[in-house]
């Protein structure tokens, strides 16, 4: 395997938890609801994913737990804004403290176990293909889904009438309560499919990526996801264009370490951080004078009077 | 389709839509107390009544939106339950609503599917959509994005979008509120089409001559209850007026002879870029403003009132510092409180969350404007004795009723807030006064205050420059008149030789500029 | 029957004082369930998180102590939070005001420089908390940059600077290679208000913060204009107040506040810079500032609350085996409390009969 492929794998490994958050993340902004929550979702995620793989022996088992987690999650998120009213922002930060937390109760007896990691699918011939065989034949079943999902939300929102509800909803809860649209209902769903995705992209880390588990592994990546969001313009196409183009960088920030070019490592490891940073600044200020392109009542508590 | 009739004759008499007793109570306010109300096919009922009335409470009932404490609907005689608008979408029930429900990223085709419910596909719904905006004179562009409209447009998408549901009941929500005198016209043209077609209309205003000319039966609402059900073109005027408002309200006049002096407000040669890609471009605006006068600017919504606003009161600054002039000084680069140290006032449209932070007490919405120019602040600490004193005088002089001394701003009606924030404004004897929408949704009894108090300030010597989309308001009020049209504004007219009709074409664009905008907005069919 | 929301027509000043006492109850409730699913006696394990440490004079200046950074930092928060500026990097900037701080203490290390040190590391503390907190208030201003997402990162960036200072050029070269500097002269340290215990002049200073506060939100014109910005930020434009500014302040002062926290943290209980000074006071202060209802008196009976549960969180660890991460949860699910129960000051929940159908439309 040359080098090139090597690498192009293992970005692609490491996009995929914050493609899979990130998707989940901007069907719920859509709909005209902010978590950032997704950092705790994701952990949880992590968390729940690796006990029910170690617990079952089963990738999907625990695949399927650490989305479970994350709906969980988020479905407290929901109650407090959806059905309290309460400020998105705070609640958000809420449900991090408490995923942060919980993740570290519920882990803290696995920390040191090991498991099989996701098995990678193999097709005959195809995977035996010159440099895109391993590449599009040969990865796990997370990256595949991430995929499908990415177009799944695209063909969604622009080619069913339940996306364009859901795309009304974000751009004015008056007017889609006004035309009886359950504003609050289809928002609750939207919360809990980004609270799944997220709690997937989580449960990728200890279940694909490393096969263990350790407290606080997320490290920030469902912050960075969030920043993806908003990198895309809220638009599937470049939401994954950004994903690939963050996993590029933490990929090559590791290799840069491991050739050793005397740049303290810690640098190195802020990178992702700083390159969000800096991302966030160059986009907002491209965006300037055209104004925001974030949905019309994103963040915006609704509650309808009857 | 569309042309096909939809409700059977209108023969024996049996109303299409019967409301028996319907009320609604919010913990013990009650917004509709009891009311009944009969509509007939082929017949427009006007609902007449104040702001705070009911009007909107009851038709929201009709139209499933809100559920009713108590009361009873038929519809042609059976008893109808809705638990939602598609509900009363399915029935027949259709209604254009006076704050647009619409959605302005997506298209005009989008719009109008998101209010059908979507038993037909994307392509056959925008073939109809095509036809039937055609068949009534109603061109729309399917593929523009709302937010590119003008309001005219917009009220378009609403009516075209509930023509589509074929209704018998269409219910119109103050439809002419955003509307040129000439587009009103041509909108009563195509209601008494629907009437002719046999459909039932239900009519929200409290325009009264509008009433009197278009509507066979109209009933009074106040507070909460109904007053009568009467033949509109039976009444006057003022006896319709008399029932709406239950006292008879004083006519608003000036004091005494108005002297004008010297020019107070200047602006010059002022144009300005929106800091929002939807707001409008402010071109060339010249006016003078005199001590004594009050000068009206009328045009539509939406044509640069806002932007104009903004500029004014300094929340965006001008690009020259001539470009406005308060009392002879350039003020044009000054702030807010810069300018109101100058002598200058100002109200705003939107009373609550821009004349007011909602749930911050009245003192301290006193403090919002006055601590710039009074002596609520020393060395940086609020005198709040001072602020409460200024809430105090406010109440008396402006006759403010609230609950407590010292209450949130949200919790005053739409009338008491309003002479609030005005009175907070005149109370500092302000020699340059501008205020946009004075009284826009308040009652008759706290409009007629309010325009008296800007007589009054104007008479005794401050310059007065009110924006304003009514004109009887401006007629009463205003020496001069101009017009806004696109961030244009027309040279001011005279108020006694400004008729609605001359008004009514500059407010459609008839001697503005031609500009990129109209052309653009040319509709291929 | 279906829950629904009715908004009050005032704000309920009886159920302002009253939700975060309620919102602790149900955290109480919620945690007692928690104890028994642990398989512990969940009135023991209540005792010993709440109680015992009240107990005993060591446990009560610890509490003190761990108080002191987190009522600091909240402060600081509360006004950007009532701005409704979203500093959530407070973590950050307590530890680039450690680090700014500890350079200092670094460099004058054994040579008896004289009292102005520590004068001088507390307020190189403050402003070093201030200059990280400006990165994204700048970010904001000039860009439009979301401070939420900039003020995160920024926490990790700021834990990675520290740890490559510790690990590499500050490292205490007599420390058997642990990161960690040396330990600073006493000169260079926050003194001890008594003979015994930890508790040091950092508690007064933080009285003195919220007394500050105190003043300025409640009798200043700054404090009208940050709550207008935060409460409605059109009509505090039309006020004549800039929201910019505005943005930059509150960042600078939380960001200043934090810094000095963690100089005073470094200077007084630690003794010397290394990883994990913070047990997340950064976060936790968010909490604290909610708690607290965004008044600085109210934060600083949180603030001894949350205290509270880090010494009781101690306690429990090592008389009844309970993990330390029930800790964290405890304080996520005291901050969902504090929300749910917020928001009965602006709303009447009330219980109405469920439309007869499902309601229309399709998700």
């Amino acid at each position: 395997m040359g080098l090139l492929e090597a690498i192009i794998i293992s970005v692609i490994a490491a996009s995929t938890p914050l493609l899979l958050a990130a998707a989940g993340e901007l069907v719920v902004e859509r709909s005209g609801v902010l978590n950032l929550g997704t950092e705790g979702m994701m952990i949880m995620g992590a968390a729940c994913g690796f006990a029910g793989c170690w617990l079952t022996g089963s990738t999907f088992i625990g695949a399927l737990c650490g989305i479970a987690a994350g709906c969980a999650l988020s479905l407290v998120f929901a109650a407090l804004t959806l059905g309290l009213a309460v400020n998105q922002v705070a609640a958000g930060l809420a449900l991090t403290i408490l995923g942060v937390g919980l993740s570290g109760l519920i882990g803290a007896g696995f920390v040191g176990e090991k498991i099989t990691p996701a098995p990678h699918l193999y097709l005959p011939v195809l995977t035996g293909l010159p440099f895109i065989g391993k590449i599009l034949f040969g990865q796990d079943g997370f990256v595949y889904f991430s995929v499908a999902l990415v177009i799944g939300i695209w063909w969604f929102l622009y080619r069913t009438r339940a996306g364009l509800v859901l795309r009304a909803v974000g751009d004015s809860h008056t007017s889609a309560h006004a035309l009886g649209y359950p504003v609050l209902k289809i928002r609750l769903l939207a919360v809990l499919f980004g609270g799944g995705c997220a709690g997937l992209g989580g449960a990728f880390l200890p279940l694909a990526y490393t096969p263990f588990f350790i407290p606080g592994m997320t490290a920030g990546r469902g912050w960075i996801a969030l920043a993806l969001v908003v990198f895309s313009s809220w638009m599937p196409g470049r939401l994954a264009a950004g994903a690939y183009l963050f996993g590029a960088v933490t990929i090559m920030q590791l290799h840069a370490q491991a050739f050793g070019l005397g740049i303290p490592s810690q640098l190195m490891t802020a990178l992702p951080y700083l390159a969000t940073v800096i991302v966030l600044v160059l986009i907002s200020r491209a965006r300037g004078s055209a104004g925001s392109v974030a949905p019309a009542s994103l963040g915006i508590v609704f509650v309808p009077d009857r | 389709m569309v042309n096909a009739v939809p409700v059977s004759e209108p023969s024996a008499r049996a109303p299409l839509l019967q409301a028996i007793a319907m009320t609604k109570r919010y913990g013990t306010f009650a917004a509709n107390d009891s009311i009944d109300l009969d509509l007939y096919a082929g017949e427009i009922h006007a609902l007449l009544g104040e702001n705070g009335a009911g009007k909107s409470t009851l038709v929201k009932t009709m139209y499933g939106l809100i559920q009713p404490t108590s009361g009873e609907l038929r519809w042609m005689g059976e008893k109808l339950e809705l638990t939602g608008p598609s509900d009363a979408r399915s029935q027949g029930i259709a209604m254009v609503f006076q704050h647009f429900s619409l959605f302005d990223n997506l298209t005009v085709a989008e719009n109008v599917a998101l209010g059908l419910d979507g038993v037909e596909s994307f392509a056959a719904m925008s073939a109809r959509l095509a036809q039937v905006s055609r068949d009534y004179g109603l061109p729309l562009d399917p593929n523009r994005e709302v937010w590119r409209l003008s309001v005219g447009e917009r009220q378009r998408i609403e009516i075209v979008r509930a023509l589509m549901q074929n209704p018998k009941l269409l219910i119109l929500d103050e439809p002419t509120a955003v509307l040129t005198p000439q587009e009103a016209d041509q909108l009563f043209t195509v209601l008494f089409r629907l009437k002719s077609e046999g459909r039932a209309l239900l009519y929200i205003s409290h325009k009264l001559d509008e009433v009197k000319r278009l509507c066979d039966t109209a009933t009074i609402l106040r507070g909460g209850k109904k007053i009568s059900t009467c033949d509109p073109r039976k009444e006057t005027a003022a006896s319709l007026a008399r029932m709406m408002v239950g006292a008879e309200i004083g006519e608003v006049k000036a004091t005494g002879a108005r002297a004008t002096t010297i020019p107070r407000l200047l602006i010059q040669d002022l144009s300005l870029t929106p800091d929002d890609p939807h707001g409008v471009h402010l071109k060339n605006i010249s006016i003078e403003v005199k001590g004594g006068e009050i000068l009206g600017i009328a045009g539509v919504a939406g044509n640069g009132q806002d932007e104009l606003f903004a500029a004014l009161s300094g929340e965006r600054l001008a690009p020259r510092e001539g470009n406005i002039v308060i009392d002879s000084n350039a003020a044009g680069g000054l702030s807010v409180t810069a300018r109101r140290k100058l002598g200058a006032a100002f109200v705003p449209e939107e009373r609550l969350g821009h004349g007011t932070a909602p749930r911050m007490k009245l003192s301290e919405n006193a403090l919002l404007t006055g601590h710039a120019a009074s002596h609520m602040v020393k060395h940086g600490f609020v005198d709040k004795p001072k602020t409460l004193e200024t809430v105090d005088k406010t109440t008396k002089t402006f006759d403010v009723r609230k609950a407590k001394r010292d209450p949130e701003a949200v919790s005053l009606s739409g009338g008491n807030l309003q002479k609030f924030i005005v009175g907070r404004e005149i109370l500092r004897e302000p020699g340059v006064l501008v205020v946009s929408q004075p009284t826009w949704g308040v009652d008759a009894g706290a409009a007629a205050v309010i325009r008296q108090a800007l007589l009054d300030l104007s008479s005794r010597g401050s310059a007065v420059l009110v924006i304003s989309q009514d004109l009887d308001e401006l007629a009463e009020i205003a020496d001069r008149i101009a017009v806004m049209f696109h961030g244009h504004l027309s040279p001011p007219v005279a108020a006694h030789e400004a008729t609605r009709e001359k008004l009514g074409l500059l407010m459609g664009g008839a001697s503005a500029e031609a500009d990129a905008r109209e052309a653009s907005h040319a509709i291929g069919a | 029957m279906q829950l629904v929301l009715e908004k009050r027509v005032e704000r309920s000043t009886k159920i302002a004082i009253l939700s975060p006492l309620l919102a602790i109850a149900l955290t109480l409730v919620t945690m007692s369930i928690l104890f028994a699913i642990l398989g512990k006696n969940p009135v023991m394990a209540l005792y010993v998180y709440f109680v015992e440490p009240l107990t005993d004079s060591f446990t009560l200046m610890e509490i003190a102590v761990k108080a002191t950074p987190l009522v600091m930092i909240a402060v600081g928060l509360s006004l950007c939070y009532l701005a409704n500026v979203w500093n959530i990097g407070a973590e950050g900037q307590f530890i680039m005001g450690a680090v700014c701080g500890s350079y200092l203490a670094v460099v004058t290390n054994g040579t008896d420089p004289g009292p102005w040190v520590l004068p001088a590391m507390l307020v190189m503390g403050a402003a070093g908390g201030a200059l990280w907190a400006m990165i994204p208030a700048l970010c904001k201003v000039r860009y439009g940059a979301n401070e939420i997402l900039t003020s995160l990162m920024l926490v990790y960036v700021a834990d990675l600077i520290m740890d490559y200072l510790v690990r590499g050029p500050w490292r205490d070269p007599k420390g058997m290679n642990f990161p960690t500097t040396a330990s600073f002269d006493p000169v260079a340290t926050v003194p001890t208000l008594f003979e015994t215990g930890r508790i040091h002049w950092g508690a007064l200073a933080a009285l003195i913060v919220v007394a500050l506060a105190t003043v300025m939100l409640g009798r200043t014109i700054k404090g009208f204009e940050i709550r207008v910005v935060g409460a409605a930020p059109r009509a505090a434009r039309f006020a004549g107040f800039n929201s910019k500014k505005l943005v930059v302040f509150t960042f600078a002062v939380s960001g200043a506040l934090a810094g000095l926290a963690g100089i005073i943290e470094v200077a007084g209980p630690v003794g010397v810079l290394q990883p994990g000074i913070s047990p997340g006071y950064g976060f936790t202060a968010i909490i604290v500032a909610f708690l607290g209802r965004l008044n600085p008196v109210g934060i600083l009976i949180a603030g001894l609350f949350l205290a509270l549960t880090f010494i009781g969180g101690e306690g429990a660890q090592i008389s009844m085996k309970i993990p330390l991460d029930l800790t964290k949860v405890f304080q996520g699910i005291l901050l969902f409390y504090v929300l749910a129960c917020d928001s009965l000051i602006l709303y009447r929940i009330r219980l109405i009969a469920s439309p007869k159908k499902a309601a229309h439309g399709t998700a």
